[in-house]
């Protein structure tokens, strides 16, 4: 059953955002729709300073084949930051997220739109999302237990860069190695 | 080897409880099988002609005896008591039902093993040297290295859903035992003219329908960034791969079409940001995971012992198993020991529990415990007294374990073919089996000498067809099978891509296509000139000409 929830911060909520142009690129030459609204990459690029100006909250949204780092120097005015996974399988967005976290110092809300299901959420969180609209059919409630799905990482990530052997050493800092 | 703490048995603990859930949420309806597929192949199993196939990680080709007595029962318990050995080092079950698969896991955990990224878009199990830690021209034991890549890229969270699979091998002897260049990341331990040990990097390595050996991508990484780099290269690989062919998905394809320099500069593009990662391997981690891998108590012995030499002059069943089965070793008084898993009429790589049990019983006894799998389908005893091999001689033979045929003819590297898997265009095991019934005099083979013989089911080429110095493809036409042949590829230092030479052939002509390439190359061959050597020599004329016969008949083939 379709709904209209987000996870952020681990809780669901109502989504009140309006991802313009997903569904048909048409959208855009028309009105833009009430409340908080996110457009593609190309169209915040072209059009941001007009968007500022606007009454609701304006975020941006990337394809799989956008290139995140465009986004530098363009974050100001930004209310969120959205990557649209078009199948659950397509794993460019973590690496965005990873760009958008590391490289450009986005620290907003980065979240992840589309074909996205529970047995994703762990590693979105991972890299960085902090955001979740899951895919229609799937209900957020049930997906939120998925985030503790493990409690040890091997590798750090944006979530927490420091990678397990480095816990391992500090913990055990008295090891005498060799 | 490698022991988990709690950390590691943790991450390995809720991969079965997430799995669990995961299988029941399938069973129960609430995952489409387009959900599930990926979930179920990111732990190792498919849905095949008969039944699941399971895939069991054996990591760097590594086991304990422990381990190893775990399969077997496994294999008795919820399979048909054997499984197989595959050209990845894993241990693959035919026969499992879907809703034991968990169960199976469970057990795999109790003793530290799992079944993590054995299948789907990943990066699969890491592979090496079987004669890692004891070879006499290695520059480092790479199992150490091989360990921290397991654990850097297991679940690694910005990886974990890449256009295709992934595939690293790392190789540190001067002999290469890996087919380090068929892998999308091949590497090789050097040492920089300051005496700094660091990473030669290949990528874009791969078999399949486009066969490519991987180019240096980087002469020199420090050894601390092996898996930063890493991380650059596949970052670049997950943005730009292909996502919309799954022929054209592999990293060899970007490599490919960016062309060397070009993927070699966005690699080191992205590398340069990553020089300060806590990512960067410390000597401490090295130390810790190195101590794993330490040298078992050897003895100190003489490098040669009387009573095996005896044994090897009078008995020449032994002596042949000596000079195929046996390796030299870095430590005076010891050798290792290839258990052949290529009885002639036995698939190759396959195993029987029983004979798992016997293997482990053979390790505990003579081996510290311990035994490698290879990437030639066959188990290794790596610590074994020279003065003992008469003694392991004669255990393996009464268990069918002594096929004195490594680097020969009938030591045949074989995927499961299309008896088992979905995927295949035509069977393997018949091919390989008439091809070993045809060559079955052992001193015609040993005549005959070093041949690398591989057979793949199709175009995934999980048999390694193009780098055996003969390869056979299976392939479909019109809905029939039939195989088309290879020769002069090869494997090591020196690996090259065999060459088709000609229209397929029918099964039941496999064995007077093989006996006529052997035929010739006797005839043409110079003083120890391998076949492959021979092939180089005089090109491929000679065998089409013999294989086809007159210029009507290979019209008419044609």
């Amino acid at each position: 059953m379709p709904h209209d929830l987000v996870i952020r911060d681990r809780a669901v909520a109502p989504d009140p955002w309006h991802y313009v142009g997903v569904a048909s690129a048409e959208e855009l030459g028309q009105p833009l729709p009430e409340g908080p609204v996110a457009v593609p990459l190309d169209h915040w690029l072209a059009h941001g300073p007009e968007l500022a100006g606007r009454a609701g909250p304006v975020g941006v949204w990337l394809k799989p084949d956008d290139e995140p780092t465009r986004l530098a120097g363009h974050l100001d005015g930004l209310a969120l930051i959205a990557v649209h996974f078009p199948k659950f399988t397509d794993g460019r967005g973590y690496s965005i997220a990873t760009l958008l976290r590391r490289r450009l110092g986005w620290r907003g809300e980065l979240r992840a739109f589309g074909d996205v299901g529970r047995d994703q959420l762990f590693y979105l969180a991972r890299v960085g999302f902090d955001a979740f609209r899951l895919a229609d059919h799937r209900d957020p409630r049930s997906a939120l237990a998925s985030f503790d799905d493990f409690s040890v990482r091997y590798q750090g990530s944006v979530d927490d860069p420091i990678p397990l052997f480095r816990k391992r050493a500090a913990a055990n800092p008295e090891a005498r190695y060799g | 080897m490698y022991r988990y703490d709690d950390h590691d048995r943790a991450i390995v603990a809720q991969r079965v409880a997430q799995f669990r859930d995961q299988t029941r949420r399938f069973l129960a309806g609430e995952l489409s099988e387009d959900e599930f597929r990926p979930l179920r192949l990111q732990n190792g199993l498919y849905i095949q002609r008969h039944a699941p196939m399971y895939r069991i990680a054996v990591p760097y080709g590594l086991l304990a005896s422990r381990q190893l007595r775990k399969l077997a029962g496994i294999v008795r318990k919820y399979d048909r008591g054997y499984g197989h050995f595959s050209t990845r080092t894993n241990l693959q079950l035919n026969w499992p039902k879907l809703a034991d698969v968990p169960e199976i896991y469970a057990e795999l955990a109790s003793v530290e093993m799992h079944s993590i990224q054995t299948s789907g878009n990943d990066i699969r199990n890491i592979t090496t040297d079987h004669f890692a830690g004891v070879a006499p021209d290695e520059l480092v034991d790479p199992r150490p290295y091989a360990e921290i890549l397991r654990q850097w890229s297991t679940f690694h969270p910005e990886f974990a859903y890449l256009p295709r699979k992934f595939k690293i091998a790392l190789n540190a002897a001067a002999e290469d035992r890996t087919v380090l260049r068929i892998h999308d990341i091949g590497i090789e331990f050097v040492k920089s003219a300051e005496g700094e040990l660091g990473l030669r990097f290949y990528a874009g390595g791969g078999m399949g329908r486009t066969p490519i050996l991987a180019p240096v991508i980087r002469e020199f990484v420090p050894w601390r960034h092996m898996l930063t780099y890493c991380t650059a290269i596949l970052r670049v690989y997950n943005r730009h791969g292909r996502r919309d062919n799954i022929w054209k998905a592999r990293i060899k394809i970007l490599v490919k079409s960016l062309g060397v320099e070009e993927f070699a500069r966005r690699v080191e593009e992205e590398w340069a940001d990553l020089q300060e990662s806590p990512d960067v391997i410390t000597d401490a981690e090295l130390a810790r995971v190195a101590r794993h891998f330490a040298p078992p108590a050897y003895e100190t012995l003489p490098a040669s012992d009387t009573s095996h030499a005896r044994h090897v002059e009078t008995n020449r069943a032994f002596a042949r198993w000596v000079e195929r089965n046996v390796h030299a070793h870095r430590v005076p008084g010891y050798a290792a020991v290839t258990l052949s898993l290529k009885k002639p009429g036995v698939p190759p790589g396959d195993i029987t529990g029983d004979q798992m049990d016997i293997v482990a019983d053979l390790a505990d006894r003579y081996s510290f415990g311990e035994l490698r799998v290879s990437h030639e389908q066959n188990l290794v005893l790596a610590d074994v007294r020279i003065r003992d091999l008469f003694a392991v001689w004669q255990a393996a033979k009464a268990a069918g374990l002594a096929t004195p045929t490594v680097g020969l003819l009938t030591n045949i590297i074989s995927c499961p073919g299309g008896d088992f898997c979905s995927l295949a265009n035509a069977k393997s095991i018949p091919v390989a089996a008439a091809i070993q019934d045809r060559f079955d005099d052992l001193d015609y083979l040993h005549d005959i000498g070093e041949l690398d013989l591989n057979i793949s089911g199709c175009m995934n080429s999980c048999g390694h067809h193009h780098v055996g110095h003969i390869g056979i493809l299976g392939v479909d036409k019109n809905g029939s099978e039939w195989y088309q042949v290879s020769i002069g590829g090869r494997q090591g230092k020196a690996a090259a891509l065999g060459q088709v030479i000609g229209p397929s052939f029918a099964a039941a002509e496999m064995p007077d296509v093989i006996e006529k390439l052997i035929d010739t190359y006797l005839a043409l061959r110079h003083a120890d000139e391998r076949f492959v050597d021979t092939v180089d020599r005089v090109g491929l004329a000679p065998f089409k000409a013999r294989v086809y016969g007159d210029a009507r008949e290979l019209a008419r083939a044609a």
